[in-house]
């Protein structure tokens, strides 16, 4: 089942010239379409620039399309009265942890969604309570925000998403701004929130975390370049090398020592170098 | 020129109860035209160290010299100092202000109250080390380019400086993959034109290891470990133990040489690896 369908989006800002004119700017998605599917775990890369984070905006109704349509579980974004219907089901997690933060608790920080959903106060505490833990920050759940690493006020954002209960969640490059160890552990709640079923979309630069998804997006200047598994998108030199992205370090190597296209996994890798030894 | 790091300790909010020893006994020394990695967690005290370096926070005890001058006993002008040790910010594109990319560039030596045929030969200069041509953007607005673009017009304003130290804060977080090439190719052209002392610190292992001479390990406010990135990467258990990793080409060689112990290896870089297993293993020819 499609939980999200993008259909022919195009998204154009426009600015206002000095004698109060409207003046088309630049079209940052022009007409993509792709669909994901309930419980999939979909990654979108591209170059700085390329509409990520403009087409993620689009998914919960934070930006509506100039042209084209969003449908969110049969929801379209454009229809003002099921907007907080789809906001309470797409939710979104950002680039920095600061800009997300907005009480000085870590558990009033997580509530304040519930809150405004007018959840009562008593399933409130449960879903806080159970959002922290899964988030592995419910012993800093009394501690000021402020006190918290990069990494700690991320899992926060992530736990303030997960209770509001949505079916998904959009991250907008969560981990561009944490440290390795920081990295790793969004990293895992990540794709701990998909195997539990929640359709997760997960922009990102690094080719590690979005080689982890089941299906790759690659945008380009307001297009969909390609749109398949990390499998095959790895395989295709062509590809990797016009939308100017990285090779995740294994493909790099394989590369670099000429092995077949099919190596995708350090394992992949021994096995086809044990062939050779014999 | 050169920086020596004697005793280093500093503690924020001292005598609050929220006081926390940022740097414990720090003493290193970097020399003449070296370039030197710094990794540690967050909060391992990094950026506070950055921060001594050209005086913008005054230790508890220690001392900072820069070329032989102390920076921390109040014998120096604080200006002296920032003059000759260039800080880059995280995120220093933020911190563009001008109409143009040419006046951005040319607001520091301005100040100094250098001739405007100086001030233009220097701005043409930096921009063209940070890769970027005067002609071409000197009369764009800085908000007008490219998230990489704007990173390397912001160091292009430090360079403007011409400082004897330049020191970077993540140069490369949150860069699309073309961008962080670009600024890492950057620094290689920095250090062989300028012949400067470059600092730098990063979360980016497979980037500390390809532009470092020195790596200088940083863990509760202690140097926990200095050596080449050969030395300090083969520590690979007391680094995760430190919530660090090494670049992700070693972790495969660490799997590769295990599954197959005939191949040894210590490489660094996808080259590296390349060739120690080109060493023991031959691989046909793909055909195309």
């Amino acid at each position: 089942m499609q939980f999200i369908e993008v259909k022919d989006l195009t998204v154009e800002f426009t600015r206002i010239a000095e004698d109060g004119t409207e003046v088309k700017g630049k079209r940052a998605i022009d007409g993509i379409s792709f669909s994901v599917e309930k419980g999939s775990f979909v990654s979108v890369i591209g170059m700085n620039g390329s509409g990520k984070s403009t087409l993620a905006k689009c998914l919960n109704g934070l930006l509506l399309p100039s042209s084209g349509d969003v449908i969110v579980d049969g929801m379209n974004t454009k229809d003002e009265s099921k907007l907080w219907d789809i906001r309470s089901r797409v939710g979104m997690v950002f680039q920095n942890p600061d800009n997300q933060i907005v009480s000085s608790i870590v558990e009033d920080d997580v509530a304040f969604g519930p809150e405004n959903l007018g959840v009562p106060p008593a399933e409130i505490r449960k879903r806080v309570d159970s959002a922290l833990k899964q988030v592995g920050m419910y012993e800093h759940r009394l501690k000021g925000a402020h006190m918290l690493s990069g990494g700690q006020k991320q899992r926060i954002a992530i736990a303030g998403a997960v209770a509001m209960r949505p079916e998904c969640i959009v991250f907008d490059e969560p981990t561009a701004m944490l440290d390795p160890r920081g990295r790793a552990s969004v990293m895992d709640i990540i794709r701990e929130l998909n195997s539990e079923g929640i359709t997760t979309i997960l922009i990102t630069h690094f080719m590690s975390e979005a080689a982890q998804a089941d299906r790759i997006i690659v945008m380009n200047a307001g297009h969909v370049l390609s749109d398949s598994t990390p499998r095959e998108l790895f395989a295709d030199m062509d590809m990797i090398n016009r939308a100017g992205l990285e090779l995740p370090p294994v493909v790099e190597l394989r590369e670099k020592l000429g092995l077949p296209d099919s190596i995708m996994t350090v394992d992949d890798m021994i096995a086809e170098l044990r062939k050779l030894c014999r | 020129m050169s920086i020596e790091v004697k005793d280093l300790r500093y503690v924020y909010s001292p005598g609050l109860p929220g006081e926390t020893v940022a740097l414990d006994g720090v003493s290193f020394e970097v020399h003449d035209g070296e370039t030197i990695g710094i990794i540690g967690h967050t909060g391992s005290g990094k950026s506070t160290l950055l921060q001594h370096l050209n005086g913008l926070l005054k230790p508890a005890s220690g001392d900072v010299y820069v070329d032989g001058q102390c920076i921390t006993d109040g014998s120096v002008k604080l200006v002296e100092i920032r003059r000759k040790v260039g800080l880059v910010f995280q995120y220093p594109e933020y911190q563009l202000f001008e109409e143009t990319v040419a006046k951005d560039v040319a607001f520091g030596p301005r100040n100094t109250g250098l001739s405007e045929e100086k001030i233009e030969t220097r701005v043409k200069a930096s921009l063209a080390l940070v890769g970027l041509n005067y002609d071409e953007i000197g009369d764009s607005s800085p908000f007008e380019l490219s998230g990489g673009q704007k990173r390397r017009v912001a160091i292009a304003g430090v360079i403007a400086m011409e400082p004897s130290v330049l020191i970077l804060d993540e140069p490369t977080a949150g860069l699309d993959p073309s961008a962080h090439r670009e600024i890492l190719s950057m620094i290689e052209l920095i250090r062989e034109k300028m012949g400067i002392i470059i600092i730098f610190v990063s979360h980016n292992m497979a980037d500390v290891a390809a532009l470092s001479d020195r790596i200088i390990v940083m863990d509760g406010g202690k140097i926990a470990m200095e050596g080449t990135p050969q030395e300090v990467f083969s520590h690979e258990k007391e680094l995760s133990a430190m919530g660090l990793g090494v670049p992700p080409v070693r972790e495969i060689m660490t799997k590769i040489t295990a599954a197959l112990p005939e191949i040894e290896s210590n490489a660094l870089t996808a080259d590296e690896a390349a060739t120690d297993i080109k060493k023991v293993i031959n691989i046909p020819k793909r055909d195309n």
